[in-house]
């Protein structure tokens, strides 16, 4: 059989700002005079738009560097990585948003791409007047949505505000609507990004389901999520990218293992901040490591109810401040959990300008349940916090413990935390 | 496990393009040849290559998205009188107040020369279509920067995007016509055959906007200085077409400057068919052909920029 997707070595290069700072105001003046000549021949479609990039000064990264790969028809594909390791930039080469600087894509069939919920949704319009443009702008003919419309209402659940203008909408309502016109979509081929990230878990759920039911019709799915079970449980194969390049292809499980295990289990209980793929682009890198330490002793393991320590190091020889830290605590599916900072507490202020050292956070008596958690680290000065930003620094592990004296822990499903409640009975 | 399932969806795809009339195939390419092989189609549907050089102007691909063209169109005129208390009267008014103005103007006090006609619809019927034109323009060279969220997000042929703003710039320049055709008995201006080159121009003007306004809006995306230069140029834009003046107003030996422009024989074209003169068939297959290589050039230029839209948007 003869694959539906087929991907050669596509690469992807974005241009980021240039950094260099101008000597002289007459230095900034000559270049940016020459610069804008040599725009001014672009404008004029003398170099084509395209080549004028190819300016020696610019900075350049590549999201994907020679990405190859084969989809057969009927399969669901997870891609797995990261943020910035280039899943994103994936799908909008294979939609035909942005075009890839080099390799050659083939796609065998029509393609739908769900990049958002709600694409071409407009406030003013009504539901019925965005279900039908919102369904021309996903790809839609004005025939199929005619045929589509009263199961798109159903599915939603708004028939009784479908000449409401979705402005008055409640959010629900509105992300109801918007992925029950996406789920109408009948392309051979589906794209999906991260569509789950919004919604309640009910909503969540239903998005999942639905996208098990266009496997089971037997479409082609990409689905880029940083949700792992839903990739162990919807997909055949799985994609691993790691800084824009395959770092494996093959069984689900076994990729997201390796995913969890070298993209954050290398560098349990600590790591250099030096050049970490986690970094924001363009973010000053002060931060240079981070060590975790708790009452266990164990690296990168902490038990519930007890202390972690999160020890940050940072130089900043150019601009002494008084350093402010934000540190947030997310779950394995990336969602935030919380997030404490010494910038809202003035105890924690330091009035010194420094040039290094460490800063500790501790939390004490962590309210974490049992499960894998990532950090973000956000470091700056009093009035610009976020200097230096590095996500998914590294990840942690919270173990059981006997928290509440009674052998007993809330089920996984009740969330994240778990909090010592005091209950009192009374008119009995 | 990846296999099983797809066995019949193949043959689905096949049983589909071969029901399906080649006029309604919603995959824009799909070699038709392959609707009857029960083989799946060996030549991409889309094929997507990185580092082109030279890019086409895929029209077939622009024909698939017309349903597209016609929403983005209608959401632009339902859109663009919400929350106004006149709502579509301000398409009557604008046009309207300016002829008023004109018409003290230059009319009146400047004594500028109308051939003979009342001064009030001889700038009507050059501000009918200058005012299309005008938003046209103006909307067409914001459009992209407007829909950035769409750019970023869906993959459609790009041009439907500053076509479709031309197109809503379409339905003020009707609901604005109905005042010329009240304005003509009132006049005691007859209706006579030649207007019915009144629709051929209308294209015509409409292809001039379309070209300028799709270069700019390109433009725009990278250079927001666009945005800032647009009123001006048009302003003075109108300054150099037939819009308060004749032709004849301009001394033969700089009348070939304006004969450049393509609207100016479009307009006075317009003022033809209203007043039943003998058309300027010269200047008119003038304008035509240099409204037709200024179409050209605007979607080459366009095909070429648009590849770095989602990226620099």
């Amino acid at each position: 059989m003869q694959p539906i997707i087929k991907v050669e070595n596509i690469a992807k290069r974005y241009r980021v700002g240039k950094r260099e700072q101008y000597r002289t105001l007459r230095d900034a003046m000559t270049e940016g005079l020459i610069a804008r000549v040599r725009h001014l021949g672009a404008l004029l479609g003398v170099s084509g738009g395209v080549n004028c990039n190819l300016d020696a000064a610019q900075q350049y990264v590549w999201a994907l560097d020679d990405v190859s790969l084969e989809v057969m028809p009927g399969e669901v594909m997870g891609i797995i990585g990261r943020n910035g390791a280039g899943k994103s930039t994936l799908l909008k080469v294979l939609s035909r948003i942005t075009e890839p600087t080099r390799g050659l894509v083939e796609l065998f069939g029509r393609v739908g791409s769900l990049l958002e919920v709600g694409t071409g949704f407009h406030q003013e319009l009504t539901g019925r007047e965005n279900i039908f443009l919102s369904g021309a702008i996903l790809g839609m003919r004005r025939s199929e949505i005619v045929r589509a419309f009263d199961e798109i209402v159903a599915f939603a659940d708004v028939d009784q505000f479908i000449d409401t203008p979705v402005k008055h909408y409640s959010s629900g309502m509105y992300v109801r609507l918007a992925f029950a016109v996406a789920a109408h979509l009948e392309p051979e081929i589906l794209l999906v990004d991260e569509v789950l990230a919004v919604g309640d878990a009910a909503f969540q759920r239903r998005c999942l389901g639905k996208i098990g039911d266009v496997a089971r019709q037997g479409r082609t799915v990409l689905f880029v999520s940083h949700n792992m079970a839903s990739i162990e449980a919807l997909c055949d194969s799985c994609l691993y990218i790691r800084d824009g390049r395959t770092e494996g292809k093959g069984d689900p499980v076994g990729m997201v293992a390796r995913y969890l295990a070298s993209d954050f289990g290398s560098h349990r209980g600590g790591c250099s901040l030096v050049g970490h793929p986690g970094r924001r682009r363009g973010a000053a890198p002060l931060m240079t490591a981070v060590e975790l330490t708790s009452d266990d002793g164990l690296p990168g393991s902490v038990r519930m109810g007890s202390t972690l320590s999160v020890k940050v190091s940072f130089t900043c020889e150019s601009q002494p401040l008084s350093p402010v830290l934000i540190v947030t605590v997310k779950t394995a599916n990336h969602a935030p959990v919380f997030a404490v900072s010494n910038k809202y507490n003035r105890d924690f202020l330091f009035p010194c300008r420094v040039t290094g050292g460490t800063l500790i956070c501790s939390l004490e008596r962590l309210p974490l349940m049992p499960g894998s958690y990532f950090l973000d680290l956000s470091f700056g000065s009093e009035l610009i916090y976020d200097l230096d930003e590095v996500r998914e620094v590294l990840s942690f592990d919270v173990t059981p413990a006997d928290v509440f004296g009674s052998g007993k822990l809330p089920p996984a499903i009740a969330g994240p935390i778990f909090w010592p409640a005091k209950f009192e009975l009374v008119n009995a | 496990m990846a296999a099983t399932p797809a066995q019949p969806r193949e043959t689905d795809l096949a049983l589909g393009s071969r029901a399906r009339p080649a006029g309604d195939d919603p995959s824009p390419s799909v070699q038709t040849s392959h609707s009857r092989s029960p083989d799946p189609p060996v030549e991409a549907t889309i094929r997507i290559e990185g580092g082109r050089k030279r890019v086409g102007f895929e029209l077939r691909d622009l024909w698939a998205h017309r349903d597209l063209f016609y929403f983005l169109a209608w959401r632009d005129v339902k859109v663009r009188y919400k929350q106004t208390v006149l709502g579509a009267g301000w398409a009557i008014l604008q046009p309207l107040l300016t002829m008023v103005v004109f018409t003290i103007l230059f009319g009146r006090l400047a004594r500028v020369p109308s051939e003979g006609e009342p001064y009030a619809l001889f700038s009507y019927a050059a501000l009918l279509p200058w005012n299309f034109f005008n938003l046209a323009v103006t909307n067409s060279g914001n459009s992209l920067v407007g829909n950035a969220n769409l750019i970023t997000k869906v993959y459609f042929p790009r041009l439907v995007i500053p076509g479709a703003a031309v197109g809503a710039a379409l339905v003020d320049f009707m609901i604005a016509s109905v005042i010329l055709f009240l304005m003509m008995p009132w006049y005691g201006v007859s209706f006579r055959p030649t207007l019915l080159m009144f629709v051929p121009l209308v294209v015509l003007t409409a292809i001039v906007a379309l070209g300028v306004g799709m270069w700019t809006s390109a433009l725009n995306v990278k250079y927001r200085d666009v945005r800032y230069v647009l009123p001006f140029l048009l302003q003075l834009w109108m300054f150099a077409t037939p819009v308060i003046y004749p032709l004849a107003f301009i001394p033969e030996r700089w009348r070939w400057m304006l004969r450049l422009n393509p609207l100016s024989g479009i307009i006075e074209g317009f003022r033809d068919t209203i007043f039943g003169r003998p058309f300027l068939w010269r200047g008119l297959a003038f304008s035509t052909a240099s409204t037709l290589v200024l179409l050209i050039c605007a979607v080459y230029a366009f095909r070429q920029m648009e590849r770095e839209f989602a990226d620099v948007i």
